[in-house]
C-alpha cells in the first residue's frame, strides 16, 4: 500500500479542516470557451467522503427557495480553494435530514472554532 | 532492446489531469529484472529473452534450472517469463538488468496477467447473456434457456456457452498509457484496470497495436499551496 499512497502524495492539496455543519466557500474554476473564471459556491456541508485523494465534500445551498447540492472533489485542481466562512454544532455526520427541512427549521447553532 | 518487464500489480487510485477530470490509474511494481536466459533464433528458432523478477524472497529451484541462472550468473528467481525484442538495438547479455526506465511517461503497453477466479458461475455472469424477468410470474430468471434443436442434430453444438469456472484466464489489456515512472523505486502508475488482484504478477510490453489518439493531458504535478 505504501507505493499508493506515494503515487497519491503529490495529488493532495492542502484544504482547510472542514467539518459536517461548516458553512463553506467553495472557489470553483469555470472554463467557457477559453475564458476562465473564478465561481463561488457558497453552502452548508452536509457530509463527506474521506479517500484521500479520492475525498469530496456534499455542499447544501437553497438558491431562489431551490435546494441544490454540489459534490466537490476535494484535491480537484478545478477547486481553487476553499473557505471556511462558519461553523454549527451538529451532532452527526450526515446531515441529510437537512434536506427536509427549510427556513427557520433549518438554522443551526453555532460552534465555537477551536 | 527488450520489449517489456515482469511486474506486480499493487492497486488502484486516481489522478488529477490537468483539465480536472479525475483519471482510475493502476500503480505497479515494475521490476528490477534480470535476463535469464537469451533465446537465438539459429538454436532456438527464435528470438526472445527470458526475464526473471528480482524480489526479496529467494526462489528454491531445482537442480536443472539452478544450472540456467548459474550460466547468467543471478540468484534464482521465483517468476520468470519471457518477453520479445524489437531488434532496433543490441539484445541484452544474459545476466543484464531490465529497470522500468524501459518505458517513458506518454507511451502506451499492453498488460498480461491472470484475471481474478470467480469460481463457477452461470450463463449472465459469465457470458452476459439477458436471462427472464424477474416478476410477472415468468418462472424464467437466470437460466440459459435452449441449447440447440430436436432430432437434428441430435447434439448440442460445440462451444456452446454454458455455466462453468470464470475468471483465472491469461488476459491481455492493451494500450494503457503510462502515467508515471520511477525507476528508482520500480514503480509504474498505467491508466485504467489491470487483470488480477493487487499482489498478482503481470508482464507489462510496449503496445503491439498502439492507439493513434493524441495523449491524454499530462497530469497535474502540482506543488503544495497553502490554505
Amino acid at each position: 500500500m505504501k507505493a499508493i499512497e506515494a503515487v497519491e502524495q503529490n495529488q493532495l492539496v492542502e484544504r482547510p479542516d472542514i467539518r459536517s455543519g461548516d458553512t463553506i466557500r467553495v472557489h470553483v474554476r469555470v472554463t467557457e470557451g477559453e475564458k476562465e473564471r473564478i465561481q463561488v459556491f457558497e453552502g452548508i456541508v452536509i457530509g463527506q467522503h474521506r479517500r484521500g485523494t479520492g475525498s469530496t465534500v456534499t455542499v447544501r445551498k437553497v438558491s431562489f427557495g431551490q435546494g441544490v447540492e454540489r459534490i466537490f472533489p476535494l484535491h480537484s485542481p478545478m477547486i481553487d480553494r476553499i473557505e471556511v466562512v462558519r461553523s454549527a454544532r451538529v451532532r452527526r455526520a450526515k446531515l441529510y435530514f437537512l434536506r427536509k427541512l427549510r427556513g427557520k427549521a433549518a438554522r443551526m447553532r453555532e460552534r465555537r472554532r477551536r | 532492446m527488450v520489449t517489456g518487464i515482469i511486474g506486480q500489480k499493487i492497486g488502484m487510485t486516481q489522478v488529477f489531469g490537468t483539465d480536472g477530470a479525475a483519471r482510475p490509474v493502476t500503480v505497479l511494481k515494475a521490476g528490477p529484472c534480470v535476463v535469464v536466459q537469451r533465446k537465438q533464433a539459429d538454436r532456438d528458432g527464435y528470438e526472445a529473452v527470458q526475464l526473471g523478477l528480482v524480489e526479496d524472497r529467494p526462489a528454491r529451484v531445482t537442480r536443472p534450472v539452478a544450472g540456467l541462472y548459474a550460466r547468467a550468473n543471478v540468484p534464482p528467481t521465483r517468476v520468470r517469463r519471457e518477453v520479445p525484442l524489437d531488434g532496433r538495438s543490441d539484445a541484452p547479455a544474459e545476466g543484464e538488468q531490465v529497470l522500468a526506465s524501459l518505458f517513458a511517461a506518454g507511451e502506451q503497453v499492453d498488460v498480461t496477467g491472470i484475471s481474478r477466479g470467480h469460481g463457477f458461475q452461470g450463463v449472465m455472469k459469465r457470458h452476459g447473456f439477458g436471462g427472464g424477468r424477474a416478476t410477472h410470474g415468468s418462472m424464467f430468471h437466470r437460466a440459459p434457456g435452449s441449447i440447440g434443436q430436436s432430432s437434428y442434430p441430435s447434439r448440442v453444438l460445440k462451444g456452446m456457452r454454458a455455466p462453468g469456472r470464470m475468471g483465472g484466464d491469461q488476459v491481455t489489456v492493451r494500450n494503457l498509457r503510462v502515467v508515471t515512472v520511477d525507476a528508482e523505486s520500480n514503480r509504474l502508475v498505467v491508466t485504467g484496470a489491470v487483470p488480477g488482484a493487487a499482489g498478482a504478477y503481470v508482464v507489462i510490453r510496449r503496445a503491439v497495436a498502439p492507439r493513434r489518439e493524441p495523449a491524454a493531458p499530462p497530469v497535474d504535478e502540482k506543488k503544495k499551496k497553502k490554505r
